[in-house]
């Protein structure tokens, strides 16, 4: 090895002249083998697993699609890192034998790397947003909320509603088909679409149902529709997603996804169980007015003396 | 040394024509204490409160008080607005208009070098800049502090350190206080130091303006924080409605603060863009203005045009507090709708607005210590002007999943993507500027180098939220709110400090410790990246924000968040000690132009003599000319030749002949 008996630095200083490297080519070349091994050790090491998993749907098609934008960012990464790093290490002035800079006109641009540019990006991003309104149409809204008018609605006939309502600090859930009785739990069945009604009694709330990836705000006085279809069995968390106040942190339930069966027996059985306190619930809507005597005990209209001379919104006055 | 003696023959002092800046001191001049300055500000603010809190109670007393609070949101208004206007009458703020309305003709601004005049009303732009850096960095400060405080909550997902009130109440002072600073922490400080000098004036287009903007936004600092008395607000930064209209009298103070502060934002944004535009030194054109000054123009215009939305919005929630209107309240025919969709009208400019600067500094940074000119320049401004003016079309992305017409959202989902081509043009500027450049490490260029690897990460993610189906799983959660922090805090503040590290040798005269500025770089960026890169993966695993409650089994990222958190806020205690060290305690003299820039703001002495430039400058190129064995003369500086370019000879501008400007 007689290359050992040379000093480096002596190297350098023989060597003035050398051919400038080819520094694109060399970053391309790491850039395409870093990027042809990363990205589908992603997608099939790390793809599966990614959030919100798929237990429904409106799950799956998020995941999916979650996947797909990060093996086309994963390579926009590395192609801005390895050029950071390259830059760094190639062209820091400590470098023995650093070249001075070249100014002028061809340091200033480069029309065919700008206007290269701008086409890549332009079409990537025209790419995304033609795929994410494919996946957003198709999916019937992805599992957000579409407001009371929903646009994009699953092809199943036979379809569960299952209304959401938000109030500080905590979701109830009610089931109109069957007789509107209220439950503390979120209970639906398995390979069934569902559409959640999400309202609120006062403030915003956001329902986020993780798992069957469904996020829709609750607000006031509005009816605001999610759709998703379960795909398997298993729990729910359901967190509050919006600032609501002080116990916001503390507004989270669990749900769960069971089979048909088991779903039409618990709906049976707490319709009856329940069905007195159901009597005393307003008739099921899409939204409601909250009483603003709400102080006095009831969530919900009574139909009595709704707005006292009194009445302040929002205070707590006793009824005179 | 033939342009040094050239110059010595023909320039005469003093300056035969002083430019009359415009007095604003209507009041007979009386020395010292007597004189108006800070303390007479707060004087006039205690006394402004307590007015206006009693005028309150005496014309709203019995029927407009706030729903659980015990508070009367009449007299809290009245005392937060009267109080900014003593704070601006105690200050001087008013004196010109008032003496002007009363027939009197207000004295004219007067040189003072005495350090007082940080403490004053002033038309100088450069002591308005340097109050700016103290004011941004008290802020700064503020809301790290409150941050750390949040972090300290969340190291546990159950046993807590504060009560859930408590703890909402600072994660909304929090944000809001970030928000309030990070939309002036260059505008102000670096902006209006920065832009007369690099377009060659003497001044800004406003003076009283420009102070006014200054002043007021202190004021609104005071309001803001005047709400932790109050009990603090519930809201967030966002200040989302019902929750809004249901709150104590702590909201008021975040109604009337964003208010205060959009006062300041619009006048400091309108000051810098008829500045800009307006000011330019002969031969100054659009060509040759320097990429920090596009940056500032772009940012002054969403400024001026985002923030009224903002005032309006504010003034309708003050109005459904005081007045019991119902703007906001849905079941008396309001829409909670209204208040999302006008705060993110100003919200998203208003992100812009906390990027731009951003870019600018790093574009202006890049060419100094690479020794090449800026990459596509035209691309550069280009882009920050397309981002301004698709900012305003974006801003119903934070209204995916809210439940708005369904249609929109393949709309906005277009408009948002399509903002992230003209982001990713300061990508092109800045890795064509490193092509084959010679970079110097120092402390500004790690600072600008950081920025890209951050912004990086910050922008990509940006793509993900704006997807929808994507942003059913991360809208509202950790996720978010680490990309906003990559964006505003890894872009952004990291652009601050590099345009902190680059400028104060020129603003202060002082050169700041190089070892210190290291160990703050390398704590600041390794901890940044620590803290806020688990916060992508809390958010995915399903942590929303604000919340003092989590899953427990996300303590354990939570937790290495928040360590990292610690040391990221200790790292500004490193820049806190140098700071103090390097200008008030060890001085240094900096050189006129250390880091050897062709920026015209680099060719005047330092300190920068009152007026700026002896002449107005005749500007013969755009600064950029690095790369080229002998550059040409930025400018002609008037004093009987040309000043040549500091990088082929540093020595005509530091032995500059010339007497000290004090």
């Amino acid at each position: 090895m007689t290359n050992a008996e040379v000093d480096p630095g002596e190297q350098s200083f023989v060597v003035p002249e050398a051919k400038e490297p080819r520094h694109l080519w060399r970053m391309v070349g790491i850039w395409f083998v870093l990027s042809a091994v990363l990205v589908p050790l992603y997608y099939f090491l790390v793809g599966p697993h990614v959030p919100p998993g798929t237990m429904t749907s409106a799950a799956e098609s998020n995941q999916f699609d979650f996947n797909i934008l990060f093996m086309i960012a994963l390579p926009v990464l590395l192609a801005v890192w390895i050029y950071l790093g390259y830059s760094v290490v190639v062209w820091r002035a400590s470098r023995p034998g650093a070249a001075d800079p070249v100014g002028g006109p061809k340091a200033r641009g480069h029309l065919g790397m700008q206007v290269g540019w701008i086409v890549t990006t332009t079409v990537i991003v025209l790419g995304l947003f033609v795929f994410g309104t494919v996946e957003l149409v198709t999916n019937a809204g992805s599992g957000g909320g579409q407001g009371p008018n929903p646009i994009w609605t699953p092809t199943s006939h036979t379809i569960l509603p299952v209304q959401v309502i938000g109030q500080q600090w905590k979701f109830t859930y009610r089931y109109p088909t069957f007789g509107g009785f209220e439950s503390q739990q979120l209970v639906v069945p398995n390979d069934t679409t569902i559409a959640f009604h999400v309202t609120s009694l006062d403030v915003i709330h956001s329902f986020w149902a993780y798992q069957l990836s469904i996020k829709a705000d609750a607000n006031p006085q509005q009816d605001n529709v999610a759709f998703t279809t379960t795909k398997e069995l298993g729990s729910v968390t359901v967190r509050c997603s919006e600032l609501c106040g002080l116990w916001h942190g503390a507004m989270f339930n669990y749900g769960k996804v069971v089979s048909k069966a088991s779903f039409v027996a618990w709906a049976k059985a707490t319709e009856a169980l329940t069905a007195a306190n159901t009597k005393l619930l307003p008739p099921f809507a899409y939204t409601y007015v909250p009483d603003a005597n709400g102080a006095d005990g009831g969530y919900y209209p009574d139909n009595i003396d709704p707005y006292s001379n009194a009445e302040v919104y929002g205070a707590t006055p006793g009824k005179s | 040394m033939t342009l040094t003696t050239e110059r010595d023959t023909e320039v005469v002092y003093p300056d035969p024509t002083p430019p009359v800046l415009g007095g604003f001191q209507g009041l007979p001049s009386r020395p010292g204490w007597f004189s108006q300055h800070l303390g007479t500000a707060a004087v006039g603010a205690v006394l402004g409160y307590l007015l206006g809190h009693w005028l309150g109670n005496v014309v709203a007393s019995g029927y407009t008080n706030v729903a659980n609070s015990g508070v009367n949101a009449v007299a809290i208004t009245g005392g937060l607005l009267l109080g900014v206007l003593g704070w601006l009458l105690g200050i001087g703020a008013l004196n010109y208009p008032l003496a002007k309305m009363a027939g009197l003709e207000p004295r004219p601004d007067y040189e003072s070098t005495s350090w007082t005049r940080y403490l004053r009303y002033t038309a100088d732009h450069k002591v308005v800049g340097l109050q700016y850096v103290i004011g941004v960095l008290a802020f700064f400060f503020t809301g790290g502090l409150l941050a750390m405080a949040i972090r300290t909550e969340l190291l546990s997902p159950s046993s807590h350190v504060f009560g859930p009130g408590t703890y909402i109440a600072i994660v909304s002072e929090h944000g809001t206080i970030m928000m309030m600073m990070a939309s002036s922490v260059v505008v102000g400080p670096l902006g209006n130091w920065l832009v007369p000098l690099m377009i060659g004036s003497r001044r800004t287009a406003f003076p009283r303006v420009e102070a006014f903007s200054f002043w007021i936004f202190t004021a609104g600092y005071l309001v803001i924080l005047s709400a932790l008395f109050y009990g603090g607000f519930p809201t967030g930064w966002t200040g989302y409605a019902p929750l809004q209209t249901q709150a104590g009298g702590g909201m008021m103070s975040y109604l009337v603060g964003f208010g205060v502060i959009g006062v300041g934002m619009m006048a400091a944004g309108f000051n810098l863009a008829v500045t800009i535009i307006n000011y330019r030194a002969p031969g100054m054109t659009w060509s040759r203005v320097p990429i920090f000054v596009w940056s500032i123009l772009a940012t002054s215009a969403l400024l001026t045009l985002a923030t009224p939305t903002l005032v309006a919005a504010g003034l309708f929630g003050i109005l459904d507090h005081t007045a019991q209107t119902a703007f906001y309240v849905s079941e008396h025919g309001g829409s909670s709708f209204l208040w999302q969709n006008l705060f993110w009208f100003f919200g998203h400019p208003e992100v812009y607005i906390m990027a731009l600067p951003g870019f600018g500094i790093v574009a202006e940074i890049l060419p100094v210590f690479t020794r090449k000119p800026l990459f596509g320049y035209k691309v550069a401004a280009a882009g920050m002007l397309g981002v301004a003016l698709l900012s305003f079309f974006v801003w119903q992305h934070h209204l995916f999943q809210s439940g708005i017409n369904p249609d929109m959202r393949p709309l906005f989902m277009l408009t948002t993507e399509l903002i992230s081509i003209p982001t990713g043009f300061i990508f092109l500027v800045g890795l064509g500027t490193l092509y084959r450049a010679k970079i110097r490490f120092e402390v500004p260029m790690l600072f600008t180098l950081a920025v890209f690897f951050n912004f990086l990460i910050g922008g990509v993610t940006g793509v993900f939220l704006s997807d929808v189906p994507v942003n059913v799983t991360v809208h509202g959660g950790f996720f978010v709110l680490s990309h906003f922090h990559y964006t505003i805090m890894g872009g952004l503040i990291f652009a601050f400090f590099a345009g902190l590290y680059f400028w104060l040798p020129k603003m202060t005269g002082k050169t700041m410790n190089k070892k210190l500025g290291l160990i703050h770089f390398w704590l600041m960026f390794i901890f940044f990246n620590l803290t806020f890169f688990p916060m992508f993966l809390i958010g995915l695993l399903g942590q929303p924000r604000r919340v003092f409650e989590y899953a427990q089994n996300l303590q354990a990222l939570n937790d290495f968040s928040s360590m990292s958190a610690f040391v990221l806020g200790a790292s500004f205690l490193v820049f806190a000690a140098n700071f103090v060290w390097s200008i008030f305690i060890k001085p240094v003299p900096a050189p006129a132009n250390p880091w050897d820039s062709l920026g015209l703001e680099w060719q005047t002495p330092t300190p920068v003599p009152y007026y700026n430039f002896e002449r107005i400058p005749v500007v013969l190129t755009d600064p950029y000319h690095y790369g080229e064995g002998s550059p040409p003369a930025v400018a002609d500086l008037g004093q009987g030749g040309l000043v040549a370019a500091a990088a082929s000879s540093p020595a005509s501008v530091a032995e500059d002949p010339r007497p000290p400007a004090q």
